[in-house]
């Protein structure tokens, strides 16, 4: 009787080191291959020069081709807005986005895409992603940052690669903003 | 039982009172954000309701059931008085004191900062000192639990303790180690700016500090429900344990692994290094082993009941299991919620899957399943089976209690399952309002519908289940005597390390510094990450 106990528990111990390494593998070889890996570098920033010096300062905020041809998005959340409120970003290329909060917390996720990240003030968000189809998203605030929170949603535009290069040839930093 | 049976029975009121006031909350919330109604007046009041059930949900309700339960199990489990029961009293009464002074401070509208504290906004002070009182009563819980064990072990040299008061000790020694994160993040990060003191905050400091807590304390709620599998079901349907060291394993591993793994609720964060990140990510699988130990020996267990009953053949024992047993219903719908929203953690701690849900929809699905659904509904079968004791009211009625479990568990399907498809979606949590006249998010609204739906008859359970125990009478027979269930053979002797806790509590510990030690060392030493505070409510 005993033994019989035994011979299943064994068996059934078999497969749950079985689920949890299949399960570990998957993540390394995701992090790995596909170089799926969450936001990963702890970066601060002075929450108090914010507006005054540096990347996070408003002319510079928005999407921008950097000289080495990456596209950057910079990007600031306060309360309860997100500066720019339209971004603009092209169809098919790796964008990296650079992100800060000027008081609360805050964070943001983008559509149907997996483009989600924390804002933490004092600390630079950094990911980059690739959006594959052309179309306009919701980008929301999706951290509870007081009573205005859920009136916090930006837009996000995936425009084609040739329009996309072709504006920000014009404008230095790109944005969606109706004026 | 002896001497604590008012002590139970005053936790237990309590905790479901309090737990009445905010599932009705909870749906007050769910229906203002439905397209059923038009949009908050002031969404202020909605973030103040959040808080207010959150922290009920999270720290009254679950620490007032393990306390009770806890008191009740060393009384019927060892099978002599509680020592200390003027401390026990003490400890009830700050936990008393603490919620109504953290509840009075939310109602004024003074700490609409939700459960989870996020600094750097800073609330009312008494806010943080009630929620510190409800966690400092608990502390005396946990030394009562180890004196009364250690009381009983003098009495009973080498004696194999009993299972349930195993698990309950491992609940005790997990809840003291989980609750010093959130301790040290109220006392040395928020209490000084919230009492003025200081007017900057490590924001990013105070959120790993939070997640010590955030995720063990998921453990500390399961445990009553755990306990309950083991030393409780197996009894109650007419079966046997299958294995009463695979209890004691399960208990075990928790307190190892409930701890190092907090930062998997910080994998979008900043502030916190990839590497750390996956540490937390792979020793989270290992979470996953105890309760995957626990559902094969519980099946296990209730075949038995079925096979004792004269079920036959592979899947015969199913049909012959007393199905008008309500805990035979309880722990089947507490196993399917465990099972979906066990998939749906899988999904969360797996590093680059939770990108798709972090803070969606998804993720207030996942917690409800699995704690207000498999756990919550266990805590309902631990009033019931031991109100009897508690009452001396002969037995509960049956039929009511399989209606209430069912109202619950369909409930919480219809609740919880339209959250997790439009988190999918995308659809962000801790919302006043949705702009449902936007085409993408006109698109989702059923889904808010549904949910509130599924609330509503959450709610009308809630009410039947306190209906259900208000209305138990005294009767002049004496209670039938508790007894736990009996393992269908007890092994001769319990290895030394599965009867004493010496050794998981030092690999709780160790582990625990071992993978949040560098991110706190790191992060305090960081110049530029204390930002101002934000004052909710003037301070």
């Amino acid at each position: 009787m005993s033994a019989v106990a035994e011979a299943a528990e064994q068996r059934w111990a078999i497969i749950v080191a079985a689920i949890i390494a299949v399960l570990i593998a998957m993540m390394v070889v995701t992090g790995l291959h596909w170089a799926a890996m969450p936001p990963s570098r702890v970066e601060t920033v002075d929450v108090k020069t914010l507006h005054l010096k540096g990347e996070f300062v408003e002319s510079n905020l928005g999407t921008a081709l950097e000289s080495d041809g990456k596209v950057v998005v910079r990007v600031l959340a306060q309360q309860y807005s997100f500066q720019p409120q339209c971004l603009v970003v092209p169809e098919g290329m790796p964008v990296t986005f650079r992100g800060t909060s000027s008081d609360a917390i805050h964070g943001f996720s983008i559509g149907k895409s997996n483009a989600n990240t924390m804002m933490i003030p004092g600390f630079v968000a950094t990911f980059t992603t690739t959006f594959r189809t052309a179309g306009e998203h919701l980008m929301p605030c999706h951290e509870y940052c007081g009573i205005g929170h859920e009136a916090m949603w930006a837009r996000v535009q995936v425009v084609p690669q040739q329009e996309f290069l072709a504006r920000i040839g014009q404008e230095k930093r790109l944005s969606c903003v109706r004026r | 039982m002896f001497v604590a049976r008012r002590l139970v029975l005053a936790h237990f009121w309590v905790a479901f009172v309090a737990f009445l006031g905010a599932i009705f909350l909870g749906e007050w919330q769910m229906f203002m954000r439905s397209p059923l109604s038009a949009w908050i007046n002031n969404p202020e009041h909605y973030y103040r309701s959040v808080t207010a059930h959150g922290t009920v949900m999270a720290y009254v309700l679950p620490t007032l059931v393990a306390m009770g339960f806890g008191y009740a199990i060393s009384e019927l489990a060892l099978k002599r008085p509680l020592i200390g029961l003027r401390w026990a009293w003490t400890g009830f009464w700050l936990v008393i004191v603490g919620t109504a002074m953290a509840a009075i401070t939310v109602a004024l509208g003074k700490a609409s900062v939700l459960y989870t504290f996020y600094p750097p906004m800073i609330a009312s002070p008494f806010y943080y000192l009630g929620v510190v009182l409800v966690v400092v009563g608990s502390w005396i819980w946990v030394a009562l639990m180890s004196i009364n064990l250690r009381a009983w072990r003098k009495e009973n040299p080498g004696a194999t303790v009993p299972l349930a008061m195993y698990g309950n000790l491992a609940g005790a020694y997990l809840w003291a180690w989980t609750s010093v994160g959130a301790a040290v993040e109220v006392l040395v990060l928020i209490l000084p700016a919230s009492l003025g003191l200081t007017d900057t905050i490590n924001a990013g400091l105070a959120r790993v500090f939070f997640s010590w807590t955030l995720h063990a304390i998921v453990y500390f709620w399961l445990m009553p429900a755990y306990i309950a599998f083991y030393s409780i079901v197996p009894r109650a349907i007419g079966g046997r344990l299958y294995s009463d060291t695979m209890g004691r394993v399960a208990f075990a591993l928790f307190l190892v692994f409930s701890m190092p793994i907090g930062i998997h609720h910080l994998f979008a964060d900043p502030q916190v290094g990839a590497g750390f990140k996956f540490v937390h990510a792979a020793m989270t699988a290992m979470v996953s082993v105890p309760t995957l130990l626990t559902v094969f020996t519980i099946v296990a267990s209730v075949e038995i009941a079925g096979r004792l009953r004269g079920g036959k053949g592979m899947l015969g024992w199913i049909k012959a299991l007393p199905w008008d047993n309500p805990m035979m219903l309880a722990v089947t719908f507490a196993f399917i919620m465990l099972g979906f929203g066990g998939a749906g953690g899988i999904i969360n701690m797996s590093y680059q899957l939770n990108e798709t849900v972090h803070n969606t929809q998804w993720v207030t699905g996942h917690f409800h399943l699995i704690f207000a659904g498999a756990i919550v509904i266990m805590y309902f079968m631990i009033a019931y089976d031991l109100w009897p004791q508690l009452m001396r009211c002969g037995s509960m009625p049956a039929g009511l209690m399989r209606t209430q479990l069912w109202l619950w568990f369909v409930g919480m399907m219809v609740l919880t399952m339209p959250w997790h498809w439009v988190g999918i979606l995308g659809m962000p949590r801790r919302m006043a309002y949705y702009d449902y006249s936007h085409p993408e998010l006109q698109a989702q609204a059923w889904t808010v519908t549904a949910s509130t739906l599924g609330g509503l008859l959450l709610v009308i359970s809630a009410v039947l289940f306190v209906y259900i125990l208000a209305r138990a009478r005294r009767t002049h027979e004496a209670p039938v005597p508790y007894t736990f269930s009996e393992p269908i053979h007890m092994p001769a002797r319990t290895p030394v390390a599965l009867n004493t806790f010496a050794v998981w509590v030092t690999m709780m510990i160790a582990l625990t510094l071992v993978n949040y030690g560098w991110p706190i060392v790191q992060l305090a030493s960081l110049e530029q990450a204390s930002v101002p505070v934000i004052p909710i409510g003037g301070r």
